[in-house]
């Protein structure tokens, strides 16, 4: 019986707990404005119409915004994606046929909880329990392009028009992608060793048996580690939002980097391609450029370059990919991107 | 006791390795870490998702960094 009053006071406490932490979330939410408006327009005094002050203001309120979005975004996604698993993952698409298959993986690359880190672990594995090598492609172009952390911050920051597009489209890209590189028959195009990988003793799902204390450690350890990556990521692309706010006159964007400009998306991939980001840090950055009245097709197109496509996940890739097949995959996945940033300039203006 | 810790190096990795060490150390245990970091030989333990911590060729952790309480658990079993 003790055992039961104690296990009970230990979730009433874990809930009050998280109960206090959402208050205190939304209150610090609530009153981000208000208090910068006090602290740099009433306190030190400076005009809303001066560049120091609207720069300043816009710093502050902004990395405090996107600050709190990402704690209680990558917390909720975690606690979230700790019931999904990728062995789940795997036995839902084994087996299944090109096409269904890549629409599945491209479903679940969402929400399935993954990191670059473990792309050639997962292809190995999804080969080796008989997912084709295009569905495979799917689910490893879509998890990073699409995921919810960046499905949260683009909700939080431009609306939900804009992230239903996104939406839209990173699935689309992952989708067609995928069939395409299935079609090119990219087994030839993958080291033979992973076709005689195997697997030796049991696989454990690595989420079994977790309790809800475990999800919350989780949620928060998770929010430590990608904050504590991101940090400067947040600052720079909020500095130099910044900076625009203040000194660089409105219409310099709209006269370089405009809708109309042919060659704005091309470029902003190219710019994409060598940065290595994920959408946690990209997204400050996108904002400020938002800001400064760059389109919306041009900086999804280098938000998603920068996620999609990345210098050291194709070297991690290039120990089960030949690079044919590595090259195939940037050049159709660049191609999407390149698609869909003009399309969404056309379609938003 | 063979303890091996398997991951590319990534930021998790790191983590579970720290725990491993502090859990090895508070419990007096004699082992022998190793650090898997290559890819195949990681997933040939089954594991997608990293990282992962065999003890004696079983693999009792992946894709999640137990605390170290935890760890010093499985370790006495």
């Amino acid at each position: 019986m003790a055992m039961d009053v104690d296990t009970r006071r230990a979730g009433l406490r874990r809930w009050a707990g998280l109960a206090l932490a959402a208050g205190t979330w939304l209150v610090l939410y609530r009153f981000n404005q208000p208090f910068w408006d006090w602290l740099i327009y009433d306190v030190l005094g400076l005009s809303p119409q001066s560049a120091e002050g609207s720069a300043l203001h816009f710093f502050g309120y902004d990395v405090a915004k996107i600050g709190l979005l990402l704690v209680g975004i990558i917390f909720a996604v975690t606690v979230l994606r700790s019931f999904m698993s990728i062995e789940r993952t795997r036995a839902l698409l084994g087996g299944r046929r090109e096409g269904v298959g890549n629409v599945m993986a491209a479903g679940l690359g969402v929400i399935t909880p993954f990191c670059s880190c473990s792309a050639v672990p997962a292809f190995i594995g999804f080969v080796a329990a008989g997912v084709p090598i295009g569905v495979t492609m799917s689910f490893l172009i879509a998890s990073p392009l699409v995921n919810e952390i960046a499905i949260g911050l683009l909700l939080g920051m431009f609306g939900v028009g804009p992230t239903l597009l996104y939406v839209a489209a990173g699935l689309t890209i992952a989708i067609v992608a995928g069939w395409i590189l299935g079609r090119f028959h990219a087994e030839r195009w993958v080291e033979p060793f992973v076709f005689e990988t195997r697997l030796r003793g049991q696989v454990i799902d690595s989420t079994a048996g977790l309790t809800w204390d475990d999800r919350i450690a989780m949620g928060r350890d998770e929010v430590v580690t990608i904050l504590r990556k991101i940090w400067p990521y947040l600052l720079v692309g909020i500095g130099v939002g910044a900076i625009i706010h203040g000194w660089v006159p409105t219409d310099f964007f709209a006269t370089y980097a405009s809708a109309s400009n042919p060659l704005g998306v091309i470029v902003a991939v190219g710019l994409g391609v060598p940065l290595y980001s994920n959408a946690a840090g990209v997204m400050p950055l996108v904002q400020s450029l938002y800001g400064a009245g760059l389109p919306m097709g041009t900086l999804l197109a280098f938000m998603m370059s920068v996620v999609a496509l990345s210098l050291p996940e194709m070297i991690l890739l290039r120990r089960v990919l030949k690079p044919q097949l590595i090259a195939a995959f940037i050049a159709v996945v660049a191609t999407g991107i390149i698609i869909v940033g003009y399309s969404f300039n056309l379609l938003l203006t | 006791m063979k303890i091996k810790i398997l991951g590319p190096g990534c930021a998790n990795c790191q983590r579970l390795e720290e725990r491993t060490k502090e859990a090895v150390e508070a419990l007096g245990l004699d082992v022998n870490l190793e650090k898997v970091t290559d890819a195949a030989e990681i997933a040939s333990y089954g594991i997608m998702r990293t990282p992962g911590l065999v003890v004696d060729d079983t693999v009792v952790v992946a894709g999640q960094v137990p605390s170290t309480r935890e760890i010093s658990d499985l370790l006495k079993n």
